[in-house]
């Protein structure tokens, strides 16, 4: 039962240690509580911004809908993982329910459930906001400081360690082709190499939120609020007044009537581009020009399994440690949409559930498990008007719902990406490849995989799209017709409040986001707290 | 086969209608109120106890008594897995268990004639494929539901990784 006592539990030592942590699920009244920030979200932008300004001197509140767990509770078993540490246990759904989204819902947010992949905002993304948003400000050389500060923070560097067979055959493949493939950064510090970074990292090597800014807050004085729903903020006039939290039962389902107001200077909306914009929305946040929600991006990733006479072991050792951007550069920004590969792990219940059929023809694909090879392709959605993203509006329960139709413009990308994958796959050895589509066959070779996703009828349901990256929604610009935040983080028409996490992203990355998220929001609650306390802000160490 | 598939196939052009009035009866006689947990008993277990078995066709041991065990197991975890969903998407799979309890419904809608205790392997994935292209959005995303359901639940269980040659993690980790 109980973890190895050589690995050190920062959490059950922080707890020991006196550190001020509050489970709603626990309340037996109402509560009131004040600080001078409250932020609510404690994944990427809320952890970061956490530490900068408690370290800043300022008194801060984090408030986290889901769980506080730790190395102790990280048994590697995506049963209880899913449940316990992801939004609506791993099955987050878009309105129509043709894409399947992985969202943290923990203490540290999706940093405690990804895949440590680190990368700063491509130059084009950066341009492309530049020149359609108006922000001068988010260059490459003015955010490089940050970025640095930041993969310094949190032992961000290339992964030296040899890729995984899963990771290798992308490399190999994509060499045959002629195609540039390189090694990931990734957030790590004494990795194990272990392969369950997506149920929480027993070893605490992975660089989270959970293990780094979350940890020094608490030391510097926050207060953290578990099982606590970020139901509406109070606006007086120009002003949020206060924010009123939903407490929830222990297993996070549903509220157990207490409620909780907390009064602050300053807020930090941070929830993640789904629930921020949703918690905004409840709130009749001011919203002139009808964008708040709007211009949510996904990255929507299609799935190419292979399979290949050696053993892949595709759940061993670290997730996505190689990647292509060739179809991301070989193409305009703003023309047909492009793709970015990785290999992402392979277990057995997220490949079961993601495979396509049922019956026999599911159990023998799934005899083949350790033989299986995986390759994803992220769609960089949000720079061409014909994938404008989605938009997040509210359920009869307040609850968010993420509308996301895919265009005929994203299936031309999903069938190139298809197509892109297998051949890597073929070239790498694949004895056989099958993209996941509902009438797609096991091809034995590329002819006639090309003649097959060329014959394929792409559209939502019978083509499976997941997405693990949620953008966009609170448009960063000064331009108070294209964003409802400035530049400076702060939204438009409120004097107290800010976003600082992916939902301020105008466009998708086109990278995995964590990184960008972190340097940006970084800037943002640097300045913040400077404006706070009139001094300098703490500078983040590693 | 041929037989079966066409008579299910006449019927489903009626199914946007009864699927409404199977929704009213349902919704009658379960009213709104505040959202509640999702409950599995009488026909809506029959019919999950029915839908597994086609759905882990060459999964399942093929021992009848072990058959029958690692079935109602898999129905078990199902019912604990959708307990950890929103209570929103609770009530969704309570509206879909609602229906297929209806037999009208489920008549119109699986085309399994009986009870659910009565229906073969061979009905039941009969309609698993019908819902799996059907043109109706609400039954496509109905199949996906059960299949990631089932399917997750079977995985999710240890006993289920020899066969495919998972060695689980590191035991001195877990």
């Amino acid at each position: 039962m109980s973890t190895s006592p050589m690995i050190p539990d920062p959490i059950q030592a922080g707890l020991a240690a006196g550190w001020k942590v509050i489970d709603a699920a626990t309340l037996t009244s109402d509560r009131s509580m004040e600080a001078d920030v409250v932020i609510i979200g404690s994944g990427a932008g809320g952890g970061v911004s956490a530490e900068i300004l408690a370290k800043s001197g300022l008194t801060v509140i984090i408030v986290e809908e889901g769980a506080l767990k730790s190395s102790k509770d990280f048994k590697m078993r995506e049963a209880e993982a899913y449940p316990a540490l992801y939004q609506e246990s791993a099955a987050r759904k878009t309105l129509d329910k043709a894409i399947n989204i992985l969202q943290g819902r923990t203490v540290g947010g999706s940093t405690t459930v990804n895949w440590t992949s680190s990368f700063r905002t491509p130059t084009p993304t950066l341009d492309y906001w530049g020149k359609h948003f108006g922000l001068a400000s988010y260059t490459p050389e003015a955010l490089a400081p940050w970025f640095l500060m930041m993969e310094e923070r949190l032992s961000v560097s290339t992964w030296m360690t040899p890729p995984n067979e899963n990771n290798d055959l992308l490399k190999r493949g994509a060499a045959r082709l002629g195609i540039p493939a390189a090694a990931i950064m990734r957030n790590v510090k004494g990795c194990w190499n272990l392969g369950y970074c997506g149920m929480g990292c027993p070893t605490n090597a992975k660089q989270s939120m959970l293990v780094t800014t979350i940890p020094s807050a608490l030391n510097h004085n926050a207060t953290l609020l578990t099982h606590a729903r970020a139901h509406k903020l109070l606006f007086k006039g120009d002003r949020v007044d206060a924010l009123e939290i939903t407490a929830l039962d222990t297993t996070g389902i549903a509220p157990t009537g207490r409620k909780l107001t907390l009064r602050a200077k300053h807020f930090v909306v941070a929830g993640g581009a789904i629930n921020s914009p949703a918690l905004l929305l409840r709130s009749k946040a001011p919203d002139p020009h009808g964008l708040l929600g709007k211009r949510t991006f996904l990255h929507p990733t299609v799935i190419s399994a292979a399979v290949f006479e050696q053993r892949v072991d595709g759940y061993a050792g670290a997730p996505q440690t190689i990647y292509s951007d060739h179809f991301l550069d070989t193409q305009a920004i703003d023309g047909a949409i492009g793709y970015k590969l990785e290999a992402p792990p392979l277990h057995p219940l997220l490949l079961s559930t993601t495979m396509a059929g049922f019956g026999k023809a599911h159990a023998e694909t799934m005899a083949l498990f350790p033989h299986v090879h995986g390759l994803l392709a992220l769609l960089r959605d949000g720079f061409h008007d014909d994938a404008p993203g989605g938009s997040v509006g509210l359920g009869a329960d307040g609850s968010p719902v993420l509308d996301y139709p895919i265009t005929e413009f994203l299936w031309d990308g999903v069938r190139r990406a298809h197509l892109s994958m297998a051949e890597i796959q073929f070239a790498a050895g694949a004895k056989s490849v099958q993209p996941v589509h509902e009438l797609a066959e096991r091809y034995t070779s590329w002819a006639q995989a090309k003649k097959g996703i060329a014959a394929l009828q792409y559209k939502a349901h019978i083509t499976r799209v997941v997405s693990a990256h949620v953008m966009g929604g609170c448009t960063l610009s000064d331009d108070v017709k294209r964003g409802v935040v400035g530049a400076n983080g702060r939204y438009h028409g409120l004097a107290n409040l800010s976003v600082h996490d992916g939902s301020l992203f105008p466009t998708s990355i086109g990278a995995n986001p964590q990184l960008s998220i972190y340097g940006i929001t970084a800037r943002l609650a640097s300045n913040l707290a400077q404006e706070l306390t009139g001094k300098p802000a703490a500078r983040l160490v590693a | 086969m041929a037989a079966t598939r066409r008579t299910f196939l006449k019927v489903g052009g009626l199914s946007a209608l009864l699927l409404a009035a199977g929704g009213g009866v349902w919704r009658l006689t379960h009213p709104a109120g505040p959202l509640q947990r999702f409950v599995l008993d009488g026909e809506a277990k029959s019919a999950l106890g029915a839908i597994v078995p086609a759905m882990l066709a060459g999964s399942l041991p093929a021992d009848p008594a072990a058959r029958a065990a690692a079935a109602a197991a898999t129905v078990g975890r199902v019912h604990q897995a959708i307990l950890g969903l929103p209570l929103t998407a609770q009530k969704e799979v309570q509206d879909l268990f609602g229906l297929l309890a209806l037999a009208p419904a489920r008549r119109a809608l699986t085309g399994v004639s009986g009870g659910w205790s009565q229906a073969t392997e061979v009905q039941v994935a009969t309609f698993l494929q019908e819902w799996r292209f059907h043109r109706l959005d609400m039954l496509q995303t109905a199949y996906h539901a059960l299949h990631d359901l089932i399917i997750g639940a079977w995985y999710a269980d240890p006993a289920s990784w020899s066969a495919i040659g998972y060695p689980g993690p590191m035991k001195e980790l877990a």
